[in-house]
């Protein structure tokens, strides 16, 4: 894997007498104390990260610790006081206005989280605005948004306006908008915020589902440590604009930082039980109906695993194959999975079961649980570190 | 008290400046008879039509302006109204108010737009500007016919320049308002998806502010259709003129007249501007 964006000791500080404010802040000083002596106020203080291709890279902190301002300059939104911006190796803070606008075009697209739709435009106008913009004729931008909007699901809406729309469908028709012009990095500021639990939890799944077809490279803010634990693959956390920690899900959860950290950790455990949606993570998969023993065995091999869980056309959850059956079977040139696909010795549960319920049977299980929603959809699986790490995370609070 | 030992010769530097600008007469003659075209159209064409096509085409405007709205109240005042206007023997004067009112409230709208949309790019064009549209609409309307006859001579050219600086500042205020009030997040939508200041202007900017903007154009109209009888001192035309005969000869019968074809010319302008910006916002 390489790295998409790769940010170096980026800086952002508001107001006035910057010089000042950046000297003592190379000296060491806190936010608190450059505001008292200067007036200025660090947005963000010398921030050092790299996303990788990809990856769902989740941005994490309390109200004003400078998640927005981050993403922000990570598109020039906001211009930064120093510091670094490269996107696949090209530094973005030597480009000029033109330059800057052809990355905002090809490389990245936003998400908002009040959706930030155009009222007067319709659903298909708004969703091809990025390339209206880039001067591509109607014809190809009216049927790429099209196809933008069956991608996030939404089928004939295209001549309605943003208004009439529910909060759920205008933030499919945002990420629409943001998929239509082919950029490789999404920027989504608190993208689900707005939304109510349960369509929140809906863009989530359409998120991970979006990702394992596209790979593109999505820097998500989030209040919620339970999306972040969803849908990150990393997670960074963010205190009073500096950060505090960048790493996996486990990592978070079993070596939290510092005290901050930790209380972000038990804020989320107090407040509810943990259910196996809260844990599981995104599965490997290979679609019975598609993909072949050789894709199945190179999907191993770069995800470093030995098995893999097989799916059919739906994402229905078909069984799990063995490296060495796979293997075995490209060698006689059978071309069909179904033969070493096993269901035995796969356990199986619902998303909303607690995780206190499985804690037994997860020690003892030799593969991970595999999640099945109501249609038998596979929409997880749960592997032993993320759950003793969460658990761990709760007994603190007790 | 020393601020009392010379009076500022203020009033003297500004009969300088005057004098010292009514120099550039060739630059004065061209807007003349630049504005005088437009006004000779307006006139030429207004005078083409009859009186009863005039009301047609008035009424078949309202009609198709308000479209879904109500409109038949509106329709039968505009009837009644532009009637009785001809039957009182004003239906030419009316025309030539209208094209004053016309004709400047297009010259607010060409300078006022762009200027509305540098005060809302430019927070230091803003500081800037604010006063000076406080002090273009509070100082007397009277004063403006100075410099205008000095500058302009007598007759429609002079009485629409004054309409439009006095008439002008809602336009760009309002401009100005509209633009700044679209919300922050879709013009970071628009930046951030490659928008140049223009595509961002043209496609989210204006078309966000425009029932805003459409506002300040009826306000900019209706001050300069409170202008004509100021205007009318100076010679240009119409039933400020009438109004304005009507005090000298002491004759109140006239004067409400006038003013009444005045106040009928001022409903219906305003209402089917009004309409025609409600109609817009939802297609
Ligand atoms: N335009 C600005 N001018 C001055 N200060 C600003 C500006 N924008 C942000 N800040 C300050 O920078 C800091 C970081 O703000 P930012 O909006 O990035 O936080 P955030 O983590 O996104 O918070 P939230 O979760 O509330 O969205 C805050 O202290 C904020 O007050
Ligand atoms: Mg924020």
């Amino acid at each position: 894997m390489t790295a998409k964006v790769e940010v170096k000791n980026l800086t952002k500080i508001f107001g006035r007498r910057i010089p000042r404010a950046q000297q003592l802040l190379s000296e060491g000083k806190s936010k608190a104390e450059i505001l008292e002596e200067t007036g200025a106020t660090v947005g963000v203080s010398r921030a050092n990260f790299s996303v990788q291709d990809g990856e769902i890279f989740v941005i994490m902190g309390l109200s004003g610790s400078g998640k927005s301002t981050l993403i922000r300059m990570i598109n020039r939104l906001i211009e930064p006081t120093e510091g670094e911006i490269a996107i696949d190796g090209e530094d973005l803070m030597t480009l000029d206005k033109n330059g800057l606008r052809e990355v905002r075009r090809k490389k990245m697209s936003m998400v908002f989280q009040n959706f930030a739709l155009f009222p007067n435009r319709t659903i298909l106008q708004n969703v091809g605005y990025g390339l209206e913009v880039q001067g591509v004729d109607q014809d190809t931008r009216d049927k790429k948004a099209h196809d933008s909007l069956e991608l996030v699901g939404l089928h004939g809406y295209d001549d309605q306006y943003p208004q009439q729309l529910s909060g759920g469908m205008q933030q499919r028709v945002g990420l629409a908008r943001a998929l239509a012009n082919d950029a490789e990095v999404l920027l989504m500021d608190e993208a689900f915020s707005a939304l109510d639990p349960l369509n929140r939890k809906d863009m989530q799944d359409e998120l991970l589902e979006l990702q394992e077809k596209m790979h593109k490279t999505i820097i998500f803010i989030s209040h919620d440590l339970n999306e972040a634990l969803r849908i990150g693959d990393r997670i960074m956390i963010m205190k009073d604009g500096v950060i505090v920690q960048t790493g996996t899900p486990e990592d978070i959860l079993t070596n939290p930082a510092d005290d901050y950290v930790e209380r972000f950790i038990e804020d989320v455990d107090r407040t509810k039980v943990l259910t196996v949606a809260n844990v599981m993570i995104r599965p490997n998969t290979v679609n019975i109906d598609k993909d072949g023993p050789r894709i199945a065995l190179r999907r191993m091999r770069d995800n470093d695993i030995s098995s893999i869980y097989v799916v059919d056309n739906e994402r229905r959850f078909v069984g799990f194959a063995d490296a060495d059956d796979v293997a075995a079977l490209i060698q006689q040139g059978n071309r069909d999975l179904s033969s070493v696909v096993t269901k035995r010795e796969v356990p199986i549960t619902s998303p909303d079961t607690p995780v206190r319920d499985l804690m037994d049977q997860i020690s003892s299980t030799p593969v991970p649980f595999a999640v099945l929603d109501d249609q038998k959809h596979l929409v997880g699986i749960i592997v032993r570190g993320a759950v003793l790490g969460a658990i761990a995370g709760n007994e603190v609070t007790e | 008290m020393p601020i009392l030992m010379g009076q500022l010769p203020l009033a003297d530097w500004i009969n300088a400046l005057v004098k010292w600008l009514t120099q550039f007469t060739g630059f004065f003659n061209a807007i003349t008879n630049f504005i005088g075209a437009i006004v000779n159209a307006f006139q030429w064409v207004f005078d083409l039509i009859p009186q009863w096509l005039f009301i047609v085409l008035i009424l078949a405007l309202t009609f198709w302006a308000t479209r879904r709205g109500k409109k038949w109240s509106l329709l039968t005042f505009e009837l009644l109204g532009l009637l009785l206007i001809w039957n009182l023997g004003y239906w030419r004067d009316m025309t030539q108010t209208l094209t004053l009112v016309l004709t400047s409230s297009l010259i607010a709208l060409v300078i006022g737009i762009p200027l509305g949309i540098w005060m809302a790019k430019s927070d230091i064009v803003e500081l800037i500007m604010k006063p000076v549209l406080d002090l273009m609409q509070t100082m007397p309307a009277f004063v403006y016919l100075i410099p205008a006859v000095a500058f302009f001579g007598i007759g429609m050219v002079p009485g629409v320049l004054a309409s439009v600086i006095f008439a002008m500042p809602p336009t760009v205020r309002m401009t100005n308002l509209g633009i700044r009030q679209v919300p922050a997040d879709l013009i970071e939508a628009a930046d951030s998806y490659g928008s140049t200041s223009w595509q961002k202007l043209i496609k989210v900017q204006l078309p966000l502010a425009k029932s805003t903007l459409m506002a300040g154009v009826n306000q900019s109209m209706m001050l300069s259709l409170s202008m004509v009888v100021i205007a009318s001192m100076i010679g240009a035309l119409g039933l400020g003129t009438q109004v304005y005969f009507a005090v000298g000869r002491n004759d109140a019968g006239s004067g409400f007249t006038a003013g009444i074809a005045i106040v009928i010319l001022a409903i219906i302008l305003d209402r089917i501007t009004q309409a025609l910006n409600k109609g817009q916002q939802h297609s």
